[in-house]
């Protein structure tokens, strides 16, 4: 009898032990374009991204993180059903990058709801942060403001007055339409012009034709991956920059540079947070990914490692999983990772950290595939995004 | 100076010009669409797929082999077709006997297999392809700026064009085939190989496909995604020309070509249903298609 207590008791203080020393099991869902035009910038390099990010991280923290993935189609419809039953019946905590505004903006108010948290890098609609913020919506990489002031601030400043727009025809491509013609007039310049073209989109030849015969100094490309390589190459096809006119591609990613080689694109100027080849911690992170990939890393892949290892800590300082306690975390505690270096999350959920304008080597500059930009200038990160009470996010008191 | 409906004519003549560039790719797709349904009642799914294997076998022939962009509008059909014969007697032949709808389902599938295979090896932001440098540059018509190899492709589509229209319709080959495809036993009576004879016309129809992706090789960038964007256009030029007629999906190619043209001056945001409209309509007033023939 004194024997079987005794068994029993152990068996009780090792399922007690068991318990104390259960780890936090975290689950985080990537969530983006796997197979369509937005598959090479975000796709399984952004999952390979969030897996670096749980192990820097570290394993000794006694927080377990598990990381699944699924492909959105750039569809709302798909993305939400996803998001829905990862928080209703899968136990996810978190749902990661999440390219294509129209996807984004409703996985935004599906983590509202669920009470989860929404960690963006690949949507671009600066509306995350502005009309439709979040309390559980951190914004990371880049939006469709600092593009527009970015590089549509850049283009004016050379001296562009007059733009005609090629839009891609839903929320992404409006969006940066309207805060890049915000930018364009506020510095007294005027668009003539924009044409919203069907997205996807092949052929672009017949909407070039009309921003030429516009007569526009500037050409702004509010579109991204497949339409902006398309635009671009068939700009140069028709003579468009020898007859004077400048693209500016207002999102492009040094993937879509690699896809267009640099015969075509030379000269483009553009905003990127992020390039792999900024300084040795950048250089060294990339090719730790370029191992795993074969590529190196796109500015998106890169935010969803930074806000995937910013949740993380955050997680380990809060002691819970609770979705509004971790996103106060995240804004109370500074940031610190290899590839973004120092920074902050504000209270609409925007990430603050420099942006850079490139402009793209001319092919006898370039040392390599992957050697693509010269930094022309570093944005600070104070200057690089909408100021806290121009966006009308609700938070902002 | 005048203008027509709001927009001047340079404009105009300008996206004409650009919507019979275009309606060269619907043309030549469409008729290798066509052959392979109208001799062998296939509905070849794989079409895009070959197109888009066009491509890539010119990428692959110019960055592996150095064998430029001339060589490439020469050897790519054929190494294409190859396997587009391949195919049609490992699989598709196994198929004749049955419903159209089991043909459809394969060759789906096999785009689908074809695409990812594709995709799986280069990602989805395409490979680089250059013009090739003797149509490099353009022509200043007035009212636009023709790119040189732009009015190649025209000239070029055409000329495949209507030699396979002749082919098929005045030589003695052409016959055989026609004849083949109307009654397979009387022919093969005659000492004809018919199922030889079957086998060669898929082959020659993924040729076409293949060939018109190295035309559009310089042009759009080589992309994995690149049949299936184009392939639906395709199919509705094919049945809005009327199912399996040579005649009819040349000039439809061509004119919904120039349709969609001028549906992105007058309703860009439009541009991309214009020619399912046309095809609901058409399917509800001639059903069998402007060029076909009533069953």
């Amino acid at each position: 009898m004194r024997k079987t207590g005794f068994i029993l008791a152990t068996l009780a203080g090792l399922l007690m032990a068991g318990t104390a020393y259960a780890q936090t099991k975290v689950k985080i869902g990537v969530m983006n374009d796997r197979s369509g035009l937005y598959s090479d910038i975000t796709g399984e390099g952004s999952v390979v991204a969030a897996q670096l990010a749980a192990e820097d991280f570290g394993t000794d923290k006694g927080i377990t993180v598990e990381i699944v993935s699924a492909d959105h189609q750039n569809k709302p419809d798909i993305g939400s059903n996803i998001a829905r039953q990862w928080y209703d019946t899968e136990e996810v905590d978190a749902i990661a990058d999440v390219p294509t505004s129209s996807v984004a903006l409703a996985i935004n108010d599906i983590t509202r709801e669920k009470n989860k948290v929404f960690l963006n890098s690949g949507a671009a609609t600066s509306d995350l942060t502005g009309a439709k913020c979040s309390p559980n919506t951190i914004h990371w990489t880049y939006d469709t403001w600092q593009l527009a002031h970015g590089t549509g601030g850049a283009m004016v400043a050379a001296g562009g007055k007059t733009w005609f727009f090629l839009t891609a025809d839903y929320a992404f491509g409006h969006a940066l339409e309207r805060d890049t013609a915000a930018v364009v007039k506020a510095a007294g310049g005027e668009v003539v012009g924009s044409v919203k073209t069907p997205f996807p989109g092949t052929d672009f030849s017949s909407f070039l034709l009309q921003a030429q015969s516009s007569g526009a100094q500037v050409i702004g490309l509010a579109n991204a991956g497949g339409d902006t390589i398309n635009s671009i190459k068939q700009a140069s096809e028709f003579g468009i920059t020898q007859g004077g006119q400048a693209i500016a591609g207002l999102l492009v990613f040094a993937n879509d540079v690699h896809a267009l080689g640099l015969d075509v694109a030379q000269g483009l100027v553009l905003t990127e947070t992020f390039y792999w080849d900024l300084n040795d911690d950048t250089r060294k992170w990339s090719a730790r990914f370029e191992e795993k990939t074969g590529k190196k890393p796109s500015m998106v892949q890169a935010g969803v490692y930074g806000a995937v290892l910013h949740y993380l800590k955050a997680v380990e300082a809060a002691g819970t999983k609770d979705a509004q306690a971790v996103v106060a975390k995240m804004k109370e505690m500074p940031t610190d990772d290899v590839l973004f270096g120092k920074g902050q999350v504000r209270i609409d959920g925007r990430k603050i950290h420099d942006a850079y304008l490139f402009r793209v080597k001319k092919p006898d500059q370039s040392k390599g595939e992957w050697d693509l930009y010269e930094t022309v200038a570093t944005i600070p990160a104070d200057k690089a995004f909408r100021p806290l009470n121009e966006g009308g996010c609700e938070l902002v008191k | 100076m005048f203008e027509l409906l709001g927009i001047p004519p340079q404009a105009l003549f300008g996206q004409l010009l650009l919507g019979l560039i275009n309606g060269s790719f619907y043309a030549i797709l469409s008729l290798g669409l066509a052959i392979i349904f109208g001799l062998l009642n296939i509905i070849n799914f794989t079409h895009g797929a070959q197109y888009m294997m066009g491509a890539f076998v010119a990428w692959m022939l110019l960055n592996y082999l150095g064998i430029p962009y001339w060589g490439a509008l020469i050897i790519v059909p054929i190494i294409v077709g190859a396997t587009g014969i391949v195919l049609e007697r490992l699989l598709i032949s196994r198929l004749y006997h049955l419903d159209h709808l089991y043909g459809l389902l394969l060759t789906f599938g096999l785009a689908l297999i074809i695409t990812g295979i594709f995709r799986n090896q280069y990602g989805i932001s395409g490979l680089p392809y250059a013009i090739p440098k003797q149509l490099a540059g353009g022509q200043n018509l007035g009212f636009m700026f023709l790119p040189n190899y732009r009015g190649w492709v025209v000239v070029v589509s055409l000329v495949v064009c209507l030699a396979t229209w002749f082919a098929i319709e005045k030589t003695r080959l052409g016959g055989y085939l026609r004849a083949a495809t109307e009654n397979p036993t009387m022919v093969g009576a005659f000492g004809i190989n018919v199922p030889r004879l079957i086998t060669l016309t898929y082959g020659f129809g993924v040729a076409l496909a293949a060939f018109a992706g190295v035309l559009a090789a310089p042009i759009y960038s080589v992309n994995p995604n690149m049949g299936a964007d184009v392939i639906i256009v395709v199919f509705a030029v094919v049945v809005i020309g009327g199912m399996g007629s040579i005649l009819g999906s040349i000039l439809t190619g061509f004119g919904l070509g120039l349709v969609e043209g001028l549906a992105r001056v007058f309703y860009p945001e439009g541009s991309a249903v214009v020619i399912f409209v046309i095809m609901a309509i058409v399917l509800l007033v001639k059903p069998a298609g402007l060029f076909g023939r009533e069953a």
